[in-house]
């Protein structure tokens, strides 16, 4: 397989006036062309921050991150501006990167109208459901064609129901538009269903635990998918790193 | 169609405004109808209170001297300078502490001060520099009026959502992109309320300066009201105020409910 990311003995340290916060501890991942990576941990292990210094917004403490790939990044729901249209939303990375020529106007257009956002290009993010939200944010970072996409937590705001449905069509899109994906997750399930890659980081300071390929049979239903005997293997045996202090 | 619930929820609520309204115009009409009643009946004494019709009948003597307008036109115009340049030198100087971090930590302890010192103490310093004129009375209205600007438009951006600024680095856009493309259009409807606090600043400030300097003005008028006892002035003086605070608080309204609508 193809390494399009390397992270090599990666370390983050916060520093405050009262203490140096050791956040990430030697951080090896290798990400292939095609990957759907899922970053599994407790919460404040710093899942986050490693996204956010794989796309540069923080800088590392020490360490290597070797990619010569377009990375983008997707946050929560609630990123989409209220005071653009879905299209103005859209083309907002290439606006601000001074790309935003007709052809690519035309290409945006067309990813909403392939995804279903025909009717909503002119409309305003309080126009949509959270579904639709969620597909618009996705377009917005495709825009910049980047080779890996990362999500952070992009689909803790939604119900349940709703978070099965969206995670799922969001992963069709990214398998159809040919991309790699990390996604930072406090749900086990999520992680095993839509990544063949889950990483489980320890508490903080942060050390990989364990890494496991995921080779499930997916089914089209995400209930199905989570039902299954190796679904529940992998369920358990990410569980008991989680806890295994 | 429309059910029976439905008409009756929209039937209590109109009810509901219809009561408020009334109660709002009958608070008023009480007020002025207790007042003259009181002041025929000798209970107050006019002399220092005045009563409606006398207040009515100096305004309309004003009108008809044609002074009143002029009054008005006066501390309209001071008013509307130091609103515009307030706003301005508001919105600039706190974009320019939200650009830059450091100077907004230098200059936080400045700005707080500034804004709890009584700019009235400035005054005979303000007059001495600018001499008595219409400058010295819009400094001053100034000097009230951005100070709270910078501090609340300040404020408001630094409270735009995060994630936002995250998403917008995320893209490698510099500070003023930053600035441009999300703090600012997230902070409308903050700007334009700020707008509505300054309003009533700069009206501070205005009567202020008039107070101490000026020949002309509603501020003018009521202190030279104050000065000769004639109260029916000084009360004429101040109805014209609230109206005329009235009027401009409606443009605001009507400003910002057409902003926060395109927004």
């Amino acid at each position: 397989m193809n390494s399009i990311l390397k992270i090599e003995n990666l370390y983050k340290n916060y520093q405050t006036e009262k203490e140096e916060i050791k956040v990430l501890d030697n951080i090896n991942i290798n990400v292939n062309q095609g990957d759907f990576v899922g970053i599994v941990g407790p919460s404040g292990s710093g899942k986050s921050t490693l996204l956010s210094i794989i796309s540069g917004l923080e800088t590392k403490s020490s360490g290597k991150i070797i990619t010569d790939k377009r990375i983008a990044y997707m946050l929560q729901t609630d990123t989409l501006m209220p005071f653009l249209t879905v299209l103005e939303n859209c083309l907002l990375g290439l606006k601000i990167q001074k790309k935003c020529t007709k052809l690519e106007i035309e290409k945006v257009k067309k990813l909403l109208i392939k995804y279903g956002l025909k009717d909503y290009i002119d409309k305003y993010p309080k126009d949509l459901s959270g579904g639709q939200k969620q597909r618009t944010s996705l377009i917005r970072a495709l825009s910049l064609s980047p080779d890996i996409l990362l999500l952070d937590e992009p689909f803790s705001a939604l119900d349940y129901q709703n978070r099965l449905k969206i995670s799922n069509d969001v992963i069709n899109i990214l398998k159809e538009e040919k991309k790699s994906m990390i996604i930072v997750t406090h749900d086990i399930s999520e992680a095993i269903s839509l990544c063949n890659k889950v990483i489980v980081l320890s508490d903080k300071p942060s050390i990989i635990k364990s890494i496991y390929k995921i080779d499930l049979k997916k089914e089209k239903d995400p209930i199905k998918n989570r039902m299954s005997d190796e679904f529940m293997k992998y369920y358990k045996m990410i569980w008991r790193d989680l806890n295994d202090k | 169609m429309i059910s029976n619930e439905r008409k009756n929820y929209l039937k209590k609520k109109k009810r509901s405004k219809r009561i408020i309204l009334i109660s709002q115009i009958s608070i008023l009409i009480l007020f002025f109808g207790i007042w003259e009643l009181l002041s025929r009946l000798n209970i107050i004494d006019t002399f220092l209170l005045s009563s409606p019709t006398k207040v009515f009948n100096t305004i309309i003597d004003l009108a008809k001297s044609n002074n009143l307008f002029n009054h008005i036109s006066t501390t309209l115009k001071e008013i509307l300078i130091s609103f515009v340049l307030g706003n301005i030198i508001g919105f600039l100087i706190a974009s320019i502490l939200y650009l830059n971090k450091t100077l907004s930590k230098i200059l936080d302890p400045y700005l707080t001060i500034l804004n709890s010192l009584p700019k009235v103490a400035l005054g005979p310093l303000i007059i001495i520099i600018s001499g008595a004129n219409n400058k010295s009375i819009i400094i001053m209205a100034l000097l009230i009026s951005s100070i709270i600007s910078i501090l609340n438009i300040n404020t408001a951006f630094k409270s735009t959502d995060e994630n936002r600024i995250k998403l917008l680095k995320s893209m490698n856009a510099n500070k003023i992109q930053i600035l441009t493309k999300v703090v600012i259009p997230s902070n409308y409807s903050q700007i334009v309320d700020s707008f509505k606090v300054n309003i009533s600043m700069c009206f501070v400030g205005v009567i202020m300066g008039e107070f101490l300097v000026s020949k002309e003005g509603i501020g003018y008028l009521i202190n030279y009201g104050s000065q000769v006892f004639n109260m029916n002035l000084v009360i004429s003086g101040i109805i014209i105020l609230i109206i005329l605070t009235i009027i401009l608080y409606l443009c605001i309204s009507f400003l910002e409910r057409k902003i926060k609508k395109s927004s």
